[in-house]
């Protein structure tokens, strides 16, 4: 049986991933798929608790989640794009013109 | 379940956000169908639209609107104010540079009058999906406003550090969203806030997690410290009047949501006490002493608002009706100051923001008086001297901070704002008692645009100052809701 508590769990697993992903990896692209796996785990979070708690905000709340990282991922891009214009790089270290 | 629509009264209450969209989504169509010859009426339109949002916002009526999602009261009239008139004072302060800089075009009004809905929401929301909600409108806007002159690779780069560390801390944000929602049953604030109070609450040390998460996400937005590291980079990389927009609109936001979690949170809250006072000493010490060493203009603002945030986390820390009266006139006189400031930085900047360096404002007072009295005038503002807006927020802000018994943080606060004064005193004496440089441009008088806004800057600082009772009369009847 798959309890709320497993839910949770997976969900702290794949914020804890999605930090040590941010911190640690110097592609953009890779950075940039970290953060929405955090953005997924509090997903997560929200549709778990909703079931547990008989409710149905939670499950809206993630679709609001999911309309709004697709926007902030298109962003995103559209700006690292801008950026390998410029500099031909898509690494973190590289992207020091200004003191990092 | 019964669907009940919103009452026409409700509409109302959000008239102002109807508006800025309204007018954001009619300047991107008018963009698409007009010639290029027509580009000028771009900045009229929009500042049309946020002085009619302006009215809207200060005769909407309190009460809540759409079941409870957002709440319109007094502090969120007072932000909402203040918020709509940054974006005022930002348009008005870019045009001209715009003009400069060959980039005229629509999005970018659009932009930033998106940007400045997403910030209405946020200090109008009564509900965790609409402060994440309004958050991620006011953030993903100001996104792409820090890198909008696309072919600048400094630009690029300010845009980039800000959308990564932005949207990290939005994650935490929203996580700990979500754990408050799953501890308490509910995203709406008020209904969050009897569960805390009620007998059958949850742990206070789960809750002060989920609270502190929450708190990460929005001390990146203030750019408190031990979050400010994208700050100065920010403020830097980006056209400098965006850099006055984003230091002042999405920081008076996000302390807007701050207090309103402070008050909604209660006893949650209060575990996170020493946090927010070692957030706010770390923002005071390293905004102050790393702006010493700062030889770009922008960059030493970016470490004075870094600065500033730390002042204004005293007022939070101290979690009374005083402070929340603190933070909201504190906020009014340091949007103010800071725009001015940035404004100024944007004159003699020159095409492509050449003229960023402090050896550039030697001697300024002669090439340009009037642009150099309006700077030393914010500069002292923010140093806090008398007569200035700046030095009310000090002192309200401290006198917070004492009568809720926070005297080590006063005292240190104090000491801070001294050595603050070193390096905006370091400004102004180029300015008044140096020669001009070697390569020094002749600097052609500013746009009126541009001297409007200056000059409504100082004005406001200035009444701020001499008559803080009208502002302060407001935000301490305010507070009390």
């Amino acid at each position: 049986m798959i309890t709320s508590t497993h839910y949770l769990v997976l969900g702290g697993l794949l914020a804890l991933i999605g930090t040590l992903g941010v911190l640690t990896r110097r592609n953009v692209v890779v950075i940039l798929m970290s953060i929405e796996l955090i953005l997924n785990a509090a997903n997560l979070n929200l549709v778990a608790f909703a079931r547990e708690l008989n409710q149905i905000q939670g499950q809206v709340f993630a679709v609001f989640v999911i309309a709004i990282a697709v926007a902030e991922a298109s962003v995103g891009l559209g700006i690292l794009i801008a950026l390998f214009r410029n500099k031909e790089t898509v690494d973190a270290g590289e992207i020091d013109l200004l003191k990092w | 379940m019964p669907v009940s629509f919103p009452a026409g009264v409700e509409y109302l209450r959000i008239l102002p956000e109807i508006i800025l969209t309204l007018a954001g989504v009619l300047i991107m169509l008018l963009e698409a169908v007009w010639s290029d010859q027509r580009r000028t009426v771009f900045a009229p339109i929009s500042l049309a639209a946020l002085a009619a949002a302006l009215w809207a916002a200060m005769a909407s009526s309190y009460g809540p609107a759409f079941s409870s999602m957002l709440a319109i009261g007094g502090s969120a009239t007072f932000f909402r104010a203040l918020v709509i008139v940054v974006g005022l004072l930002a348009v008005l302060a870019s045009s001209e540079y715009l003009t400069r800089e060959r980039a005229n075009g629509a999005e970018y009004y659009a932009l930033i009058l998106f940007s400045v809905v997403g910030q209405c929401v946020m200090v109008a929301a009564n509900d965790l999906l609409m402060v994440f909600v309004g958050l991620e409108i006011a953030s993903i806007a100001s996104y792409v406003l820090a890198g909008y002159l696309r072919d600048d690779p400094r630009n690029n780069e300010a845009a980039l550090k800000y959308f990564l560390l932005g949207s990290f801390a939005t994650a935490f944000l929203l996580y700990g969203v979500a754990w408050m929602y799953g501890l308490t049953g509910s995203t709406n604030l008020s209904i969050i806030r009897e569960v805390l109070l009620s007998s059958g609450a949850p742990s206070l040390g789960l809750t002060g997690v989920a609270a502190a998460l929450i708190f990460v996400g929005l001390a990146f937005k203030i750019s408190a410290a031990p979050f400010q590291i994208w700050a100065p980079d920010v403020y830097q990389g980006a056209p400098a009047p965006v850099s006055a927009f984003l230091s002042a609109g999405p920081k008076a936001a996000a302390f807007a949501v701050l207090v309103i979690f402070m008050v909604h949170f209660g006893a949650t809250a209060e575990q996170l006490q020493p946090v927010l006072w070692a957030c706010a000493l770390a923002s005071m010490v390293i905004g102050n002493f790393a702006a010493i060493q700062q030889s770009n203009i922008k960059r030493l603002l970016a470490y004075s608002s870094i600065a500033h945030a730390g002042y204004v986390l005293v007022a939070v820390t101290a979690n009374s009706e005083i402070g929340a009266a603190a933070v909201m006139f504190y906020m009014a006189a340091y949007a103010l100051t800071n725009i001015g400031a940035f404004a100024v930085v944007t004159h003699v900047a020159r095409k492509g923001e050449r003229f960023v360096s402090m050896s550039d404002f030697a001697g300024l007072s002669r090439r340009q008086p009037a642009m150099a009295a309006m700077l030393a005038l914010f500069l002292l503002s923010l140093i806090g001297v008398p007569l200035t807006g700046g030095f009310f927020g000090k002192f309200y802000i401290f006198k917070a901070a004492l009568d809720s018994h926070l005297v080590w943080l006063t005292v240190l606060g104090l000491l801070n704002s001294a050595v603050a004064a070193y390096y905006y005193l370091r400004v102004l004496v180029l300015m008044y008692f140096h020669e001009p440089g070697e390569g020094a441009e002749e600097l052609p008088a500013a746009g009126a645009s541009l001297q409007i806004a200056v000059y409504a800057c100082a004005i406001g600082t200035l009444v701020l100052g001499i008559l803080p009772d009208w502002v302060l009369d407001y935000a301490s009847k305010a507070a009390l809701k």
